[in-house]
């Protein structure tokens, strides 16, 4: 079947299969390989993107079918003219990583968990990342990164450059 | 893995949806927030030659009160069940909790509560709160819709009421009055794991104080999720003692049927579901602002 998928802006139509599931699709299909598989088990969340600019999923557990006529946001669609989005500058700055693999999917579960509550409690930010898994940092660090994001984000656009 | 190779048709309206599960009969399964289903079909536990994908009818994903009732339409998600600023209220405590405690906070963005119901797994949660909360599904075929009170509803595992051809459309759960609460009581190895054990508790007072009518219901402790009637049956019409409290958890713990595997033993599980209910009274009642 057909599919089109607006993904970071940009409009893909593509041949899938209807059990192609939406990581595979950014994966193979478009080529976008900043979407991580981890567990292909909806366990993980390094899979995770945002739909239609508000709602995080596992893409590991959607089919690409289920896009079809959405807007799918990535990690590659975050950066804007060689700027990185607050929340990837958070991460940067606040060493929220260490091996990188489960980042894309904290990063997109924050942009979405920031839309819903852009001033969560350090607790509400804990709770709300609880479906991600991270192996390295001992999350520590991805909760200061997602504090100084939300800050960010909320300053004015001019007080920001 | 990859799920095996079925037919995939989308629904933009209920009728549209009823089509498609009458013409393709015992073949095909619906597809909601999938959570559950597609890792399913993913492990090859499931093989549906048709998906009908109902995400598409905009009309079911609504969560309203109109007073009498809370309704639950089939797509709405567990996150707007979360995010609903009335759930603080004190009637709907036992909501409140499980709105946290099921799945991910990120799949909850995308399962849905009838989704979740009509899977019917036996560790799952909205299955117990539904019996606790004594929920009624609206089920649609061909002959219309009909209501189907929540312990018909759950069959087996995984095997509800809802018969081929026909889809659940809603979830309709009886407001509390002021004097009740409730609570979920829920042991989970890590976020997102089913439960090794859980108790759904909800509670309603009388003027005098006693209790009016309680509602318990367990997980993971059968092949459904299961009400304990012994424990309604002991609670009703008592003044809230720590005596009382441990019969109704002793009679939840005699309920409890549970299998043993990694996330425990029977006996552990069978006890767990006691010190849950307990528990979960003993929650309960406080936010009704008794102590026990």
């Amino acid at each position: 079947m057909k599919v089109s998928v607006k993904v970071n802006g940009a409009t893909y139509e593509r041949e899938v299969e209807p059990r192609t599931l939406l990581a595979y699709f950014l994966r193979e299909s478009c080529g976008l390989t900043g979407t991580h598989v981890g567990c292909d088990t909806s366990s993980c969340g390094c899979c995770v993107v945002v739909l239609d600019a508000e709602r995080a999923v596992k893409s590991c557990t959607m089919f690409a079918a289920q896009a079809d006529g959405h807007e799918v946001l990535t990690v590659e669609g975050l950066a804007q003219g060689g700027t990185l989005h607050p929340i990837q500058q958070g991460f940067w700055d606040q060493h929220g990583l260490q091996c990188g693999f489960c980042t894309p999917g904290m990063i997109l579960a924050t942009y979405a968990l920031l839309h819903h509550n852009p001033n969560p409690t350090e607790a509400e930010i804990r709770e709300g990342l609880a479906g991600n898994l991270c192996r390295c940092t001992g999350y520590q660090n991805i909760v200061k990164a997602v504090q100084q994001a939300a800050e960010k984000m909320h300053e004015p656009a001019s007080a920001a450059s | 893995m990859i799920p095996a190779s079925f037919e995939y048709v989308r629904a933009h309206s209920a009728d549209e949806a009823l089509a498609h599960l009458q013409q393709h009969g015992s073949e095909a399964r619906v597809l909601a927030g999938g959570q559950s289903l597609i890792p399913a079909m993913r492990f090859r536990l499931a093989r549906p030659a048709v998906l009908v994908d109902i995400n598409p009818i905009k009309d079911l994903s609504y969560v309203k009160r109109d007073g009498a009732v809370l309704a639950i339409g089939a797509i709405a998600r567990d996150s707007d069940l979360e995010r609903a600023s009335w759930l603080s209220e004190r009637r709907w405590s036992l909501f409140y909790d499980v709105s946290r405690v099921v799945a991910d906070p990120v799949v909850r963005q995308t399962g849905t509560v009838v989704g979740s119901l009509c899977h019917n797994d036996p560790a799952g949660d909205w299955t117990a709160v539904a019996l606790a909360a004594r929920a009624d599904i609206v089920v649609r075929g061909a002959a219309g819709l009909r209501t189907v009170a929540i312990d018909d509803f759950l069959i087996d595992s995984f095997a509800t009421a809802v018969a081929d051809g026909e889809m659940a459309i809603e979830a309709r759960f009886p407001t509390p009055d002021d004097r009740s609460a409730g609570s979920y009581q829920k042991v989970e190895r890590k976020v997102g794991d089913f439960a090794t054990a859980a108790a759904a508790v909800q509670v309603s007072l009388n003027t005098d104080g006693t209790i009016r009518q309680a509602g318990i219901a367990l997980s993971a402790a059968g092949s459904t999720a299961v009400r304990v009637a012994a424990a309604e049956g002991l609670l009703a019409r008592q003044k809230p003692s720590a005596d009382l409290l441990r019969a109704a958890g002793a009679a939840a713990s005699e309920r409890s049927v549970p299998q043993g595997d990694l996330r425990g033993s029977v006996e552990y599980k069978k006890h767990l579901a006691g010190v849950l209910v307990e528990r979960g009274l003993r929650q309960a009642l406080a936010r009704l602002g008794v102590q026990v």
